[in-house]
């Protein structure tokens, strides 16, 4: 049984719908101006002044909903294992229901993601400068889409947010993405195109499998309330082909081996916040999913196909690592990176284990700081160099020695240094994998040495040797906000390397029961 | 039931009727010059025929004429949607009532009498009622497909239509004889009923295969789809507006009807059938459209994939796939009315442009008009955030309801295929550098169908989808 609290107020729906009001005062304000027949606002100077106001606006949202993520936080009973602050409005009719409700799996999610969105406006102020507005409208809306994800207790209701999520980010890689054309089936197109494209297709061609598994379960059961699938026996034979239609969708958001690929052409090919967003929220959504659907409604299925996700996990932890190795970008390095991390969170995931499954949920915490933070630290020279090529840099300690600093705190977090985050998260992983099968831990512990060499690396040839390069004699540090961000990410990532207790209680009660209700349902089925 | 009693009942058709010769003898006295108030007559007889299905003597269900008719929920549905989308239509065509095209009283008369058509169509519970309503739709099609007279393409369509429609309707005919000759009923109550007692009957069947093709042929599901994007691409723009609208879903509702209350007995013939049709529709909306540059012949390979996605909904041959089809039909006619009304937007100094190129940077150079055709665009390759997704839901539902999981997994795949065109406008709009802008003055009817269609489809269905479906779900019962 899974208990749930009912609010008297809405309060995720605000948390929720928060940033789109910002998206609707940029929106009505652009009306308002005067344009041209070509689309083009009259007067350069109101131009200007749109542009600010949308950037002020963005930040001014972003940031309150932040707060209110806050207060939410505040009402949150971080002991009560089972659903809360449940809201229940009827949608469809039919058992389609608009359902919204936190637990201790979703709720520090929900906060990752209203921290970085204001990190990510702040990120974008000054390094776009077209179209700032309709810049600021697709974040805000994406910034709604992905708290819905979060708090979604309908299984309708969650694919309306996850699929919806591409909307946005398809228009952001595409219209702010950067340059450079790429052939492709014998059409020329800009190569942020094709990233945007591949993005969209690769993930809804995931997901209509999930769209297909969850009309069967409605026929089944006819509902999608997430609670009441939950608590249904699905049968073992109906279990393994809705995992796998599950896993077909959440594997390519993940994304793991082998369906990654689109992961390093979109983050090549997006501006910096998008990369930071991608990398640090939208990705978190197939690891949410897994402990969400996968795990809790087909137990059965989730035991018997767990070899099949530790291999994966393994060849990515380890394959991908080497070919980050091999990356001569550095944003295509740490998007390697992010899939050898991800292949962690699966691992520890599907364990079963409390340390495998809290590991987990860590791990994408941990890397939703660090990660964040590495694509910041890449807009930082990218912003001065308008190049990302590793062989471009060299040297850069000498002029920018905070930048050299801060840099290298999360190029260790992100290999997994004892006191960053990144630590906690995988060394739960792999006692929860140690459990399972030692084997399993021994290859991820390939992982740690492997992203020590590459991230070293590239730190190395960005940071150490002479400044021999023309172009970099005059590169400025960082500036106020780039430190601002970047530091507070710092303090972040180091607070919880240090303190994990405090995030892991709270995931604790949801993760526990979690884990009796698996282990109830794999002694039911016979195992 | 006395015959004042039975024509009360058929009130909106007599006014559609009576009114229809009405304007077209005032058109005759007028002249060519009063298209304009004849079509504003058009408007109001259609809005009150709307009315009357509304308030009208709502009985549950009636059975008319000797059961050739019959008046349910689920005719009215579909006659309040093909009779307001038949009324946008004639607005939208507004602007070229003045011009060469369309400017002659007998185009909107036209319309009316094509609308009128579609009510005997979903109201036909009977083979000769049928075949009678199919008819004077389509004489009415034929006739406006070819309605800009001096212009070969429109001529060519019209011509097209003319000899393929007449061919499916001799199909239709010869199916309908096959199934009165081993059945001995044209009605469709005694011919479920004589099917239902006949051992799996093979004159039946083949003539089931005649009338389904004849049908299929009417919603332009492939195989049967090749006259859609000629007479599509030829026929005078609002013209194409309209086919693709109300037609589509009178057809669908005709098609439903027939096999869902006709042949309940030999589901396991048709399904096959009907699946297979889908299945190919699906393949030639999704395959075809990636390659077109001309953005009527791609809405064109948009419908049949569309109709394809509908006849899954058919192929179920249950309640819930009746209200299905019904959703996702209405849905469909919402959406494609606003993209045809953008399709009619794209006006530079010269005429009509019809290059997908055409639309680069719109997002430039006007944006409201771009962010209407973004959500359109969204909503017809059915991504969630758009009423679009709804539509292929609940046919998805329905189809793994009636064990053709099999037909869901193909849906979904076709409609991750088609994504990529929808979204090819979608770049071409927001990705790529400014073509020159588009006319500003397009008139108030056009932005307003546009921005009403959009509206619909996010966020108004998206938050009121409830009530439509309850709607539909009640219309698909009365056929059970």
């Amino acid at each position: 049984m899974i208990e749930q609290l009912h609010s008297d107020q809405p309060w995720l729906s605000l948390l929720t719908f928060a940033p789109l009001i910002g998206a609707l005062s940029i929106i009505l304000r652009r009306m308002m101006s005067r344009t041209d027949e070509n689309g083009v606002i009259v007067d350069p100077k109101e131009a200007a002044q749109i542009d600010t106001n949308a950037r002020r606006i963005a930040l001014g949202i972003t940031s309150l909903t932040f707060l209110v993520s806050l207060g939410v936080y505040a009402l949150y009973d971080s002991s009560f294992a089972g659903y809360q602050l449940v809201e229940e409005v009827p949608w469809l009719g039919g058992g389609i229901k608009y359902k919204m409700g936190v637990d201790g799996i979703s709720i520090l999610f929900v906060l990752l993601t209203t921290f970085i969105m204001p990190i990510c406006i702040l990120s974008s102020w000054d390094s776009i400068k077209s179209r700032v507005a309709d810049y600021m409208i697709a974040f805000l809306v994406l910034e709604t889409l992905m708290i819905g994800v979060f708090c979604a207790l309908d299984l309708f209701l969650f694919y309306f947010f996850f699929e919806g999520s591409l909307i946005p980010m398809f228009l952001i890689i595409g219209v702010w993405g950067s340059k450079g054309t790429k052939e492709f089936a014998g059409i020329t197109m800009p190569s942020r195109v094709y990233a945007a494209l591949k993005f969209f297709l690769f993930t809804l061609l995931g997901s209509l499998l999930l769209l297909v598994a969850m009309a069967w379960m409605y026929a089944e059961v006819g509902t999608t309330d997430i609670k009441v699938l939950q608590e249904f026996e699905f049968g073992a034979g109906a279990q393994k082909w809705l995992w796998l239609a599950f896993f077909a969708s959440f594997a390519v958001k993940m994304p793991m081996w082998p369906v990654h690929t689109w992961l390093p052409d979109a983050h090549v090919q997006a501006p910096t916040a998008g990369s930071v967003v991608l990398a640090a929220i939208l990705l978190k959504m197939g690891g949410y999913g897994f402990l969400r659907f996968s795990l809790p409604m087909f137990p059965i299925a989730s035991a018997d196909f767990a070899p099949l996700i530790y291999a994966l996990s393994i060849v990515a932890i380890i394959y991908t690592s080497l070919v980050a190795l091999a990356q001569e970008d550095m944003k295509k390095l740490i998007a390697y990176s992010s899939v050898a991390h991800m292949g962690f969170v699966t691992m520890g995931i599907f364990t079963g284990t409390k340390q495998g499954i809290e590991g987990g949920l860590f791990q994408m915490l941990s890397h939703g700081f660090i990660s964040g933070a590495l694509f910041l630290c890449v807009g930082v020279v990218y912003d001065r160099m308008h190049t990302r090529e590793i062989a471009a840099y060299g040297g850069l300690v000498h002029r920018m020695p905070l930048y050299a600093f801060l840099f290298l705190f999360f190029t260790l977090g992100n290999v997994g240094m004892p006191g960053t985050s990144g630590f906690v998260g995988e060394i739960l992983s792999m006692v929860g994998a140690f459990k399972v099968n030692s084997w399993i831990a021994f290859f991820a512990a390939f992982g740690v040495i492997l992203s020590a060499a590459y991230a070293l690396r590239l730190f190395r040839q960005v940071m150490y040797g002479e400044l021999t390069k023309e172009a970099l004699m005059a590169i400025p540090d960082l500036d106020r906000r780039e430190l601002g961000s970047l530091g507070v990410l710092m303090l972040f990532a180091l607070y919880l390397g240090f303190n994990p207790g405090p995030a892991l209680s709270v995931f604790s009660p949801a993760v526990d029961l979690l884990i009796s209700n698996y282990d109830a349902a794999l002694a039911g089925g016979g195992r | 039931m006395g015959i004042f009693e039975t024509l009360s009942f058929a009130l909106p058709e007599l006014v559609l009727v009576i009114g229809a010769m009405a304007l077209l003898i005032a058109g005759v006295f007028l002249g060519d010059g009063s298209a304009r108030q004849i079509s504003l007559g058009s408007v109001v007889l259609l809005l009150i025929a709307v009315i009357l299905v509304i308030f009208g003597p709502g009985a549950p269900a009636a059975a008319l004429f000797d059961g050739a008719f019959r008046i349910d929920a689920f005719s009215d549905f579909a006659k309040v949607i093909i009779f307001a989308a038949a009324a946008v239509a004639i607005l939208m065509s507004d602007r070229f009532l003045g011009g060469e095209e369309l400017g002659r009283p007998e185009y909107p008369v036209l319309i009316v009498l094509a609308a009128f058509g579609m009510s005997l169509m979903v109201s036909a519970t009977d083979l000769i009622s049928l075949y009678m309503g199919v008819e004077t739709q389509s004489l009415a099609l034929y006739i406006l497909a070819a309605f800009n007279r001096d212009s070969r393409r429109s001529t060519e369509a019209g011509l097209k239509y003319f000899v393929l429609g007449a061919l499916s309707s001799c199909l239709l005919l010869y199916g309908a004889s096959l199934i009165y000759g081993f059945t001995g009923a044209t009605s469709f109550e005694a011919i479920a009923a004589a099917s239902k007692t006949t051992e799996s009957n093979i004159g039946l069947v083949i003539g089931l295969v005649f009338l389904i093709s004849g049908l299929a042929f009417k919603v332009s599901a492939a195989p049967f789809h090749m006259w859609t994007p000629d007479v599509y691409e030829g026929a005078p723009t609002p013209v194409t507006a309209f086919f693709s609208a109300a037609p589509k879903l009178a057809a669908m509702a005709l098609f439903t009807r027939t096999m869902v209350t006709s042949f309940p007995g030999v589901i396991d013939d048709w399904q096959p059938v009907i699946a297979l049709i889908a299945v190919a529709s699906m393949a030639v909306g999704a395959f075809s459209a990636i390659v077109q540059t001309n953005i009527k012949r791609l809405m064109a390979y948009s419908s049949i994939g569309h109709m394809g996605y509908a006849l899954i909904g058919l192929a179920a041959g249950t309640a819930t796939g009746a209200s299905a089809v019904l959703i996702y039909m209405s849905i469909y006619v919402a959406m494609t009315i606003g993209a045809f009304a953008c399709i009619l937007m794209m006006r530079r100094r010269g005429g009509m442009t019809e290059n997908i190129a055409d639309l680069s940077g719109l997002f430039r150079t006007n944006m409201p008009f771009a962010l209407i055709l973004t959500v359109l665009m969204f909503s017809l390759a059915g991504i969630p955030f758009t009423a679009g997704f709804f539509g292929k839901w609940y046919i998805f539902v329905a189809a793994v309801q009636s064990d053709l999981i099999w037909l869901a997994i193909v849906g979904v795949f076709a409609s991750a295929i088609s994504a990529y065109y929808y979204l090819r406008i979608i770049w071409y709009m927001w990705f790529d550098e400014p073509a020159p802008a588009f006319e500003r003055d397009v008139g108030p009817v056009l932005r307003l169908t546009a921005w009403a269609s959009a509206l619909l489809m996010f966020p108004v269905l998206v938050i009121f989808m409830g009530p439509l479906r309850q709607a539909a779900e009640n219309a698909a019962a009365s056929l059970f």
